[in-house]
Formats: structure tokens, sequence, C-alpha cells
């Protein structure tokens, strides 16, 4: 008799939902119902119940009137094994009849509805009460793409949570007076409002709150390591699951693109104030948003013939559609944002004839080369850094070959070396281009993994092995010079090292060849030198990124600020969006003081600047020409 | 956006791009090239840049694969989807006496820029060019402008020496030419062997390496070459190289991952040139 899932009967919001007189649902009526019938005997009389039930509306249905306090032997709720008795349920307030006939075995679990009558609200339960039901509601697990399907093709693999879900998921939170989640934010997002705002329907309202802090919901909803985060602080995590944050704001921000609802932001008086940020990555967009928000004019330049930074050419589509970093971006250009593609900064302007031509300068250039293990053979053919085998496959759509004209790199057997969100980026997208064998080989255990845990159980799920504390030490070619294999030491784990995490060490004779015919190497990014080459004043450190004033973001070189990947070095999404906003409020500050119009500018050495730094080796009296 | 004024087929095969972009003009360097898209799904393909004019600047585009195809296809008045540049470093250019220069198939003409700024410096420019046969010889004339002595090779012998640069090379050291400075720019067939030839007589030698790129900024590593036992990426290090240094091995098996096998059939087939051995005979020595 009881085929109903009862998941989603563990915990109810409102009753508002359906007409009471009709009882035709407002906003849910097409939606297919789950239905528990009964058929019993009540008083000598034959009668039928029908409990409907859609997530969190339900209703019953009798071919006899049901009254208050008529108890219904043969209807046994399928949980608690009890018979069903009905009771009327009146407003505390008003006094009018809410929800006409409940049926009392459920009704246990109805913290509060509306007054349909009248609009107030009506508490049935105590604050304690409702404390308790929240912690009733189980994590609600997002919808996503099946596990065997989904390795033939580059579709996004999590569907995103429903409106139902996202608000059952909203219902969960505490709403913690000293909230922990928002420490964990590194951007401080008020997370309890904004889930607050989803619980009570009002998601334009929470999009908003989360934009005063985060521009780009929907990509940090999606690609932010919310468990180490807001996630791993939340205090329902301490019981078991913690609020499915990173899943909430994803939700708000795909529903405003869905819905369209996307205001234009009020944009003050243009003040003509001019800054060029270099670089379209997550650091360089949301100074270009902040700011054209206050009236600067904004160019950005961007090296690649597509903006966006390693959201469009490292992130996979799977993970990141790119069309929300072109909706992201379109917006930008709607508010009036210029941006220049094909344009390598330091190449065909210098940062001083930028200076020249604007007012402020942001460099958020990211840390885009690639290391390598420095190892034998690591420059046999089908050795692939992570950068290039995944710009081949997102940037150039490798994947579409032959509608695109870059071939994807295919074999039988990949190898992924590295452990890290790129990491399973890359063994990811090898699974999908139809390799047999996808082996992730990382040096340290399951523990130490830096990727995200979400990223990590897709990877299982999509058949990718796992080859831990195993590291490599010589890439093995044929005769053609064509990989064909890794030799790989076991490795153990010492004492903790200066991050914390324990130390691999190798074991002596255990190497062992794994047979491959691809191998990407995933270990980790550096800046790019060519703005050092390019600009003499710029003052780096010795990871090779830029200096900056922490509190304002600014480099060595006045009016000349950097924020993301080139000043902490390969980092987060969020972390570039955090510094590309302390950046922008600083750019404002500064440019707003009336003393700024008038004080002459320091300028980066002109007549070098222009010219790459000739290398220190050439001893020639090297002259510089233009053609 | 970044429109085509002038194209023609030079010469089979070899055709002259004129792209208007008036940064790349006022900014190229001798040594640097631009990275083109024809259209959204190409591949971006890194081409030298010849020479500038006003708001636009030259190149010559060899008809290879798919994507150099779709660039020489179009038409004056199109637009390139994409067009960055200049990138890589600037060739080192100074003033060194007598200079060798040698130039094959694109490389006839990404010589040129070097050609004229080092006669300008107040060098003595010799310049070697060769090509199949003679009628796949172009950009002469602008050549010999900028040259004080000029040779050609071509491998049937219609024209000028019969063989390549290498072999009117060998052929000038052994008259007792002395040079104080060597670039070459061509395939890397031709680039190896010249370099070769140029070692024992310690006559520094810089070569410009098409390794295969992608894009061009230093952010992917594909176009990294072993120079010295280090890595260096031939986009942003290069792609002008110590001819002496480069490992020459691997960049041949590199590249010949990715070449059709007929073309390294071709650049590769047996030499018959006896002046050749006999230098490389000397070499090992
Ligand atoms: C494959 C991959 C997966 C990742 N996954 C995650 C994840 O799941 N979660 C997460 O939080 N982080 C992730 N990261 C890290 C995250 O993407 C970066 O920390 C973040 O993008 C840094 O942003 P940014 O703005 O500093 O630079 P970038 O996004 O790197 O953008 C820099 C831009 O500047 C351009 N540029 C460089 N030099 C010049 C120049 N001279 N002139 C003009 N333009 C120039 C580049 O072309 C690029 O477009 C991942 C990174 C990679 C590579
Ligand atoms: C710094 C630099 C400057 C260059 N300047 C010029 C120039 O001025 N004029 C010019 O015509 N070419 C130049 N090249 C070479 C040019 O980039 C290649 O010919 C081009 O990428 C071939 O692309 P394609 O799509 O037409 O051929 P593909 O379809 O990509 O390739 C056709 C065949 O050639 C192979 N191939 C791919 N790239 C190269 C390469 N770089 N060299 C040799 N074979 C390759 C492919 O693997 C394939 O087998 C330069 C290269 C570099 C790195
Ligand atoms: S810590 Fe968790 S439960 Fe508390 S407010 Fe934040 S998200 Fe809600
Ligand atoms: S082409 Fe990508 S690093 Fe040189």
């Amino acid at each position: 008799m009881v085929d109903y899932d009862v998941k989603y009967l563990k915990f109810k919001t409102y009753l508002n939902t359906y007409c009471p007189h009709c009882r035709n649902s407002f906003n849910r009526k097409e939606k297919e119902m789950d239905k528990l019938k009964f058929i019993g005997v009540y008083k000598g009389e034959d009668f039928e119940l029908t409990i409907s039930a859609y997530l969190d509306v339900f209703e019953a249905q009798a071919s006899i009137p049901l009254k208050e306090g008529m108890i219904l032997e043969d209807c046994k709720c399928p949980h608690c094994k009890q018979s069903l008795v009905t009771s009327e349920k009146k407003c505390g307030e008003c006094g009018s009849a809410v929800g006409e006939v409940i049926i009392s075995a459920f009704s246990k679990l109805i913290p509060f509805f509306t007054c349909l009558k009248y609009g107030c609200e009506w508490h049935g339960l105590t604050k304690a009460d409702e404390r308790r039901i929240k912690l009733k509601i189980p994590r609600q697990e997002m919808p996503e793409q099946d596990q065997v399907l989904r390795i033939h093709n580059f579709n996004e693999v999590p569907y995103g949570l429903t409106t139902e879900l996202a608000l059952l998921e909203a219902g969960r939170c505490l709403q913690c007076k000293q909230p922990k989640c928002v420490e964990g934010c590194p951007v401080n997002i008020d997370i309890p409002e904004f889930i607050r705002l989803i619980a009570e329907e009002k998601i334009e309202d929470a999009v908003m709150k989360v934009k005063e802090t985060n521009l780009f919901p929907a990509i940090c909803g999606r690609v932010c390591p919310q468990e180490n985060q807001c996630e791993e602080l939340c205090i329902l995590g301490k019981r078991d699951y913690p609020v499915a944050i990173g899943h909430l704001e994803r939700f708000i921000a795909d529903y405003e693109r869905r819905m369209d609802f996307r205001k234009l932001p009020r944009i003050e008086a243009k003040n003509n104030k001019r800054i060029a940020v270099v670089g379209s990555g997550p650091a360089g967009l949301t100074v270009a948003a902040d700011l054209i928000q206050l009236g600067y004019s904004i160019t950005i330049y961007e090296a690649l013939h597509e903006p966006g930074g390693v959201l469009v050419y490292g992130i996979p589509e799977f993970r990141l559609p790119k069309s929300i970093v072109h909706y992201e971006i379109e917006f930008l250009k709607s508010l009036g944002c210029r941006i220049e593609t094909n344009h390598v900064i330091g190449y065909i302007y210098s940062i001083a004839e930028l200076l020249e031509n604007y007012d402020a300068v942001f460099l958020g250039v990211g840390a885009g080369l690639p290391r390598f293990m420095n190892i034998t053979g690591e420059n046999l053919c089908n050795v692939f850094s992570a950068n290039e085998y995944l710009t081949r496959m997102n940037l150039m759509k490798a994947y579409k070959f032959p509608e695109y004209d870059t071939p994807m790199p295919e074999g039988n057997d990949i190898v992924v070396i590295g452990g890290g969100n790129v990491a399973m980026d890359c063994a990811r997208n090898a699974k999908r281009t139809g390799a047999i064998n996808v082996t992730v080989v990382y040096r340290r255990s399951r523990k130490e993994l830096p990727a995200r845990n979400e990223e990590i159980r897709h990877a299982e799920e999509e058949g990718i092995h796992f080859k831990l504390l195993t590291n490599p030490v010589r890439f093995v070619g044929d005769d053609r010079n064509w990989l064909k294999g890794i030799e790989c030491v076991l490795m153990e784990l010492g004492e903790p090292d200066d991050s914390g995490r324990r130390r691999p060490i190798p074991i002596e004779n255990s190497n062992i060849t794994i047979p491959c015919d691809i191998a990407i190497v995933a270990i980790g990014n550096r800046p790019n030198p060519i703005l050092f080459n390019t600009t003499p004043n710029l003052q780096g450190n010795k990871w090779g990124c830029i200096e900056v004033n922490q509190e304002t973001m600014e480099t060595s070189i006045e009016y000349v600020y950097a924020g993301g990947d080139i000043v902490t070095g390969a980092a987060t999404v969020i972390s570039a969006m955090g510094q590309g906003r302390i950046a922008a409020n600083a750019m404002h500050k500064k440019l707003s003081r009336p003393a700024s119009k008038t004080k002459p500018k320091q300028k980066p050495e002109k007549a070098v600047a222009t010219t790459p730094k000739p290398k220190p080796k050439a001893k020639s009296t090297s002259t510089r020409k233009k053609i | 956006m970044y429109e085509i004024v002038e194209k023609y087929e030079e010469v089979p095969n070899v055709h002259r791009l004129v792209v208007r972009e008036p940064n790349i003009a006022a900014k190229a360097q001798p040594g640097q090239f631009a990275i083109l898209m024809a259209d959204e799904q190409s591949e971006r393909v890194p081409i030298s840049i010849v020479d500038t004019k006003d708001d636009t600047f030259t190149m010559f585009i060899l008809e290879l694969g798919i994507s150099s195809a779709k660039i020489v296809n179009m038409k004056e008045g199109d637009t390139l989807e994409a067009v960055t540049g200049p990138l890589g470093m600037p060739a080192d250019l100074g003033k060194y006496g007598r200079v060798v220069l040698g130039g094959g198939c694109y490389g006839i003409g990404a010589i040129y820029p070097l050609a004229r700024a080092l006669k300008e410096l107040g060098n003595e420019v010799v310049t070697i060019i060769e090509a199949r046969s003679d009628y796949l010889l172009y950009f002469q004339e602008e050549l010999k402008a900028v040259s004080d002595e000029f040779f050609v090779a071509t491998s049937d012998g219609t024209e000028g020496t019969n063989g390549h640069v290498q072999d009117v090379l060998v052929k000038l050291i052994r008259d007792g030419e002395r040079f104080d400075h060597a670039k070459f720019i061509g395939c890397t067939y031709m680039m190896m062997n010249c370099s070769h030839i140029t070692s024992p007589y310690r006559i520094p030698t810089k070569v410009a390496l098409n390794t295969i790129m992608l894009d061009g900024t230093g952010m992917c590593g594909c176009c990294r070459v072993s120079v010295e036992g280090e890595t260096k990426f031939a986009c942003v290090d290069g792609p002008e190289f110590d001819g002496h240094h480069v490992d020459w091995d691997e960049l041949m098996k590199r590249k010949s991952s990715y070449l059709m096998e007929e073309m390294l059939a071709y650049q590769t087939a047996p030499h018959t040139c006896k002046a050749l051995e006999k230098a490389y005979s000397g070499d090992s020595k």
C-alpha cells in the first residue's frame, strides 16, 4: 500500500500553497503528486481517503466529510503506524480555520503555517520544537547526471537544487545568533540572512543580499571549496551535515539567470576617471564590476581571445558551463565595460603607457605558468601540462573536434599527476575523451588530496583510479620519443611539514612502472613573468608574485594595484574576488581624494619599459629597433 | 576588427597577408610574431611579423594544415577572428660586423626584418635563401635591397646552388669567408644543419624556433624546448635561441609528433651533398 516517498514529509513549511476551497495548488499544480490511499470503514460507512503530498504541501480528500476528532482506525500512518485522527487547526491570532482538516498523525511535523483567511502567521510550535524539527531534515542531495552516462558527454554534472529542495535545505539553517559560517567565508557573505530570505521564498532579495559581497554567486556556488570554508564551520556540521550553503548560493544565482529578473544596478554618474584592468579572471572582473558602478570608465585587457581567465580556459564545461561566465561578462558589457581581448599587456602596452592613459591600473593576470617536475623524459611527446591539456579542451574546444580545428589528445591509458582541482579536472576530462584507464598519481594519501570533496567524489564515481602515495621519477619513451609509461616510486608519510601536512618520503626500491600513452602534469602553476620582464620597477617576491600593500593591494608603483593569483600564487576564485574588491575600494578611495588630481604620478622608467628586458646572458650590445 | 587589407599568393602555397592592427604595427620589433585565428573554430597560428607600414603589418603564410589554409582562403576586406601580438622576445640585434642570414620556406620573409635592422646597424649582411624550385622563390628584390651579398639555393638546382642553405653556407666558409654572427629561420632541419656547421667555427648562431604553440603567452608550455639542458618556452623566452645549445634531437622528435609523416620524410630525406658530409665529419673531430 505504501509506495510513498517519505523523504519530503519530514518538514513542511507553508500550507498556503493551495487553495483551501478548490484544492488546487497555486504554484505547483502541474507537478506530480505522491499519493497515499486508504480504504476503510468509519462508523459503519465505507470511505476512501487519499492523501496527496507534494513536498511541503499535502492535502486529504475523503469520500465522507471530515470533521474534527474523527479517529480513522483503518488509516495508519506509514511511519508511526498510528491511526489517523483528524483535527481542525485554528489560527492562534484570528481564530479562523487554517488548513481545514489536518491529519493529526502527520501534523506533528507541521511547524507553522499561515492563516489563509487573513494571512497572519499561526505558530503551532515553540522555538524548541522548531529547532527539533529542523534537525530532523536531512541535508538535501543535489540531483546529478547519471554516473555511467555522464562520462560520454561534457554537460554539467550536478543539475542544481530544485526550488522545493532549496526551500527544504534553507529550512535547515538554525539562524545562529553568532554564525560561524560567515567567518569561514573569505568575503564574509551574510549567510544566515540570505538563507532566511530563501526560506521565505524571497529569492530576489536573497540574490541581492549575496551580491552585496559576492558578485558572481553562480560561479562561486559551483567552484568554491565550501567544505573548507563556510560549511566547515557550520554548527549543524558538528552534529551531522552542514547546511549546503554552496548549493543554495548556486540555486539563487541560477534562479535569477533562469527567470532573468536581474536588474541593472544603480550606476553613479560618470566621474571621468579611467581604469585599466589587466586580465579578465575573477579578480579583474570584480574590480571592473565594482568600479563601473561607482562611475568609472573601465577597459579590461585580456591576453587570450576570450575573456574569463581560468574560468574559461581552465575549469571544464562539465563543472562550470561557459554560458554562465559569458552571462556575467555580457552583463558587465551591458554596464558599459570595454573588454579588449588579444591584448598582452607588457608587449602591446607597457604599464607606463597604461598609466599615461588611465588614472589607475589593476593587475589581475593570474598565475598561468605551468610548473613541471624537472625529471627525465618530461619533454616526450604526449606529456602535457595541465594548462595545455585543459586549454586545448576548454578554450579551443578540442572536445568538439572536428567542428573546432584543435584536435583532441586521445589515448587509452591516461595518467594525471597531482591531486588538486586541476588534476581532477584533467582526469575527468580525460575520461570523457574515451580513455579506458585514467589514473591520478598523487604523492600523499587520500586525506591530503587538496581538491574539493565533490570533485574527488565525482572522479571516483566516474571510475577514475587513484594511485596514492606514489611519485613519478621518470617518463619512459619509445624509440620515436612517444611516451609509453611512467616510472614511479612508492611513498610513505613522515613528519608534518611547514604546511602541516605529513611529508611524503620515498620508499627505497619500490619503483613501479605505470604504462600509459598520455601523461598530464598538474602539479601547480606559478605567476607568469611577462609583466616583471617588461616593468622593471614592479616589485616581486621570491615566489615570483607581485608585492602589494595588503590593506590596499597597491603595488610598488603608485596607482598600480594587483590582486588574485598574481599576488597569492595559485589560490581560489573567491580569494581572487576578495582581493579584487579590496583593491577596488582602495582605488576608489585614492582616486576620489581631491588631491589626487593634481599630484603628479610616479612613472615607471619608460625607456626600458616598452621592451622586454634583455636576457642577462646576451653579451651583444643589444639595440632595439622597430621594424 | 582585424581587417585583411591585402592578400595574394606570392608563389604557390605562400601567401602575403597584410592586416590592419595599428597597435601591432606601432610596436612590433624584428623577430617578434603574432598569433592569428581565422574564425572562432580555428587553432591559434603563430606567424612572424615581416614588415609594418602605417597601421598595417605584413606576414607570409605557408599553407600547411587546416588553420593556415583557413587564413589564406580569406579575401581582402575579410576580418580575422583574433590577432594577438606582438609576441615573443625581439631578436638580439647589434653591430657584429659580418653577419650571415639564412631563410627557408616562411623564413624567406621572416628573415627580412632582421636583415634590414642589421644592415641599418651597420653590419655587412650576407643573405642565403632556399626553396624547392625557382618558381617557389619570393621576396628576392626586397631582400637584395637590404643585403650586401645574396645567395639562392634550390633543391632541384633550377636557380642558384643545387641544395640547401647549409650547402651555400659550407661553401662560403670553405672559401674562407668569416662571419661574426649568424641567424637562421625556416624549417627545423635547415636550422639544425646550419647550426651544426657554424658550431666548429664558433660563429655565434641564433635560430628562430617554430615549435607548436597554443596561447603564445607562456601559459601552456606546449612550446617548450631544451636549451643547454634547461626547459625554455619558445613563445616567451624565444622564439630566438642559441643554435649551438638547442637540443635538436628532442626538438625534431617533438615536432615530428605533430608533423605529417610525409612532410618529415621530405625534410629529412638522406642527403647526397658531399660538402655537407665532409662538414659533418670535420665537425665530429
Ligand atoms: C583547472 C583549474 C581548476 C580550478 N578549480 C578551482 C576550483 O574548483 N575552485 C576554486 O576556488 N579555484 C579553482 N582554481 C583556481 C582559480 O581558478 C584561480 O585561483 C582564479 O581563477 C584566479 O583568478 P585571477 O583573476 O587571479 O586570475 P586568472 O583567472 O588566472 O585570470 C588571469 C587572466 O589574465 C590574463 N593575462 C595574463 N597575463 C596577461 C597580460 N600580460 N596581459 C593581459 N592579460 C593577461 C590571462 O590570460 C587570464 O585570462 C582552479 C584553477 C585551475 C587552473
Ligand atoms: C614563432 C613562430 C613563427 C612562425 N612564423 C611563421 C610564418 O611567418 N609563416 C608561416 O607560414 N608559418 C610560421 N610559423 C609556423 C606556423 O605557425 C605553422 O605552420 C602553423 O601553425 C601550421 O598550422 P596549420 O593549422 O595550418 O597546420 P596544422 O593543421 O596545425 O598542421 C599541419 C601539419 O603541420 C604540423 N605543424 C603544426 N604546427 C607546426 C609548426 N609550428 N611547424 C611545423 N609544423 C607544424 C601539424 O602537426 C600538422 O601535421 C611560425 C611558427 C612559430 C612558432
Ligand atoms: S552556521 Fe550553519 S546553521 Fe548557523 S547560520 Fe550558518 S549556515 Fe546556518
Ligand atoms: S605557446 Fe603556450 S607556453 Fe608557449
